[in-house]
């Protein structure tokens, strides 16, 4: 499968997560490679966001590692991250966007906090990344006045405005209409070609994902299931991702006893 | 018995829970003041200076802008005392007495609590509500990866916003309250404004008026620090917002009075 001799750009081993006292992240492990679009998909509460959110570094795991472009940021100091999160955009679910701020000002926010470039070429970066995303024109607009799908293109335009090494999805597709959705997609794709971007989408739409990953994480409550090719993923027996492509509910068995226990609420 | 035994169990549960939260919570400002003047001195050696702009823009929206409400509260309250002082101090015959009175009730006490309850009420609940959206929509999220100091970019320049303009506002409260009293004593006792304004500054020594700015340099802290801890801690929605913000001014003006209660104790001393 991974045939090249370049180094993964993301890789994760043995993570595990906490939030307060229960376990999120069960010992994950997995590798992104260079130019590579990676799904990680799952259910809901499969753990999936809170993957991607240690993927950016805004936690602190309980234990495991997390290298990105080879360092790994569950040791580096603030600095250090810092200067890696230059070469990392995302796209939050919501978009984001700073909402005192119109767009323009939004997309080069990045470029003025990290850069000392002038005013003009700043202003003429932004307008390429807008013109990308099929937002040129929109820069004095506030994130207010635009529809969903246009917030998530200026989001898009931000997080690539500093033309990262990484670049990362929440829900690329949440409350878009299946057209904007598609669009979204082409674009994701058009930018992979363009700047030979490594991609991590998280999202648990089956459409978007088989359009647009090279391989495919699936996690389920914590774990992973599986890694592997669209057609891997496809053709796999595993009956909980064969529920999951099926959009077939899930079938859990009660444990009586537990159940009682979680009814009054003893812990021990 | 075991109904009895549980609610104590609870009783100190929760207790125990909210000493804890409340300590945590002391110990987060505390970080948020601190880290805030780690960006404000180091922050151009990592190249995250704060900028200036942002600093302009805070110190007009706290200072500035409150100018107007500033001004008639403090005249209002000028007028206020005179109208007291003249009234008892009358039944001694000492209606004269009433310049001092002011002087130093305004300058001490008065221009500083009222001004700090004041913009409590109005940047400190704005913070907080412009914090609290920025967390549920991720702003703050965004910045941070961005590899943006939330604290730099957001509370640095509020907090030394603050702790210019709230001393700024209370002297200027300082005046605006003493005209007014003047203009009462004018207009019940005849006397002049020349002669008041003489009388005043008789009185008055620079201690007087720094007591109030010293005073209102700390409210300045609590404010911020107080209204940006409950805007980044807000998890649940609008409705949490809503709490955050409600949350942020009850608790800043409570903690005005009992810090300026200490202060008044300690400098009486």
């Amino acid at each position: 499968m991974n045939d090249s001799a370049e180094q993964p750009v993301i890789e994760v081993s043995e993570l595990v997560t906490h939030y307060g006292t229960r376990k999120i992240l069960d010992g994950v492990d997995m590798t992104v490679n260079a130019g590579e679009i990676m799904v990680i998909m799952g259910g809901s509460g499969s753990g999936k966001s809170t993957l991607l959110r240690y993927l950016l570094g805004l936690h602190q795991p309980t234990s495991g590692s997390i290298k990105l472009l080879g360092h790994d940021i569950t040791k580096l100091s603030a600095k250090e991250v810092q200067e890696l999160r230059k070469q990392m955009g995302v796209s939050f679910q919501g978009g984001a966007l700073f909402n005192s701020m119109n767009i323009g000002d939004n997309v080069c926010l990045p470029l003025r906090e990290h850069t000392n470039l002038d005013e003009n070429t700043m202003r003429i970066m932004s307008r390429m990344k807008l013109e990308v995303v099929n937002l040129a024109g929109f820069e004095n607009l506030m994130p207010a006045q635009l529809s969903g799908g246009m917030i998530k293109r200026a989001a898009l335009a931000r997080a690539i405005v500093m033309d990262p090494k990484l670049l990362f999805f929440d829900e690329p597709s949440a409350g878009l209409d299946p057209v904007a959705s598609v669009e979204l997609d082409e674009l994701i794709l058009r930018i992979r070609k363009a700047m030979n971007t490594s991609i991590v989408v998280v999202t648990h739409e089956l459409d978007s994902t088989f359009r647009i990953a090279d391989r495919i994480t699936v996690l389920d409550q914590g774990k992973i299931l599986m890694i592997g090719s669209v057609d891997e993923i496809r053709n796999c027996d595993n009956e909980r991702i064969q529920n999951l492509l099926n959009r077939k509910a899930r079938e859990t068995n009660i444990d009586a006893e537990a159940y009682i226990r979680r009814l009054t609420a003893e812990t021990s | 018995m075991a109904t009895l035994a549980s609610a104590i169990r609870q009783f100190t549960e929760k207790l125990g829970r909210t000493t804890v939260n409340g300590i945590v919570e002391f110990g987060y400002s505390i970080t948020l003041f601190l880290e805030s003047f780690y960006w404000l001195v180091f922050g151009y050696r990592r190249n995250q200076a704060v900028k200036v702009d942002s600093l302009f823009a805070q110190m007009m929206q706290i200072g500035i802008a409150a100018i107007p409400i500033v001004f008639v509260l403090s005249f209002v309250i000028g007028i206020m005392l005179a109208i007291q002082g003249i009234a008892t101090l009358k039944t001694f015959g000492a209606e004269s007495q009433v310049v001092l009175g002011i002087a130093l009730s305004v300058t001490r006490e008065f221009s500083p609590l009222i001004i700090g309850i004041l913009v409590a009420g109005r940047s400190g609940s704005a913070l907080a509500a412009r914090i609290g959206t920025m967390t549920i929509s991720q702003e703050i999220d965004a910045l941070r990866v961005i590899g943006v100091s939330p604290v730099r970019y957001l509370v640095t320049p509020a907090l030394v916003a603050m702790m210019i303009m709230l001393p700024t506002l209370t002297f200027f409260g300082d005046l605006v309250a003493l005209l007014g009293g003047a203009i009462y004593s004018n207009l019940e006792l005849g006397l002049s404004l020349t002669a008041y304004a003489d009388r005043s500054l008789e009185i008055l020594t620079v201690d007087d008026v720094m007591q109030g700015i010293w005073k209102s340099l700390v409210f300045a802290v609590i404010i911020v620090l107080v209204s940006f801890s409950n805007g980044f801690s807000v998890t649940a929605g609008a409705e949490g917002v809503g709490k955050a913000t409600t949350r942020s001014v009850v608790l800043s003006i409570t903690y005005i009075i009992i810090a300026d209660m200490i202060f008044t104790f300690i400098l009486t001393h």
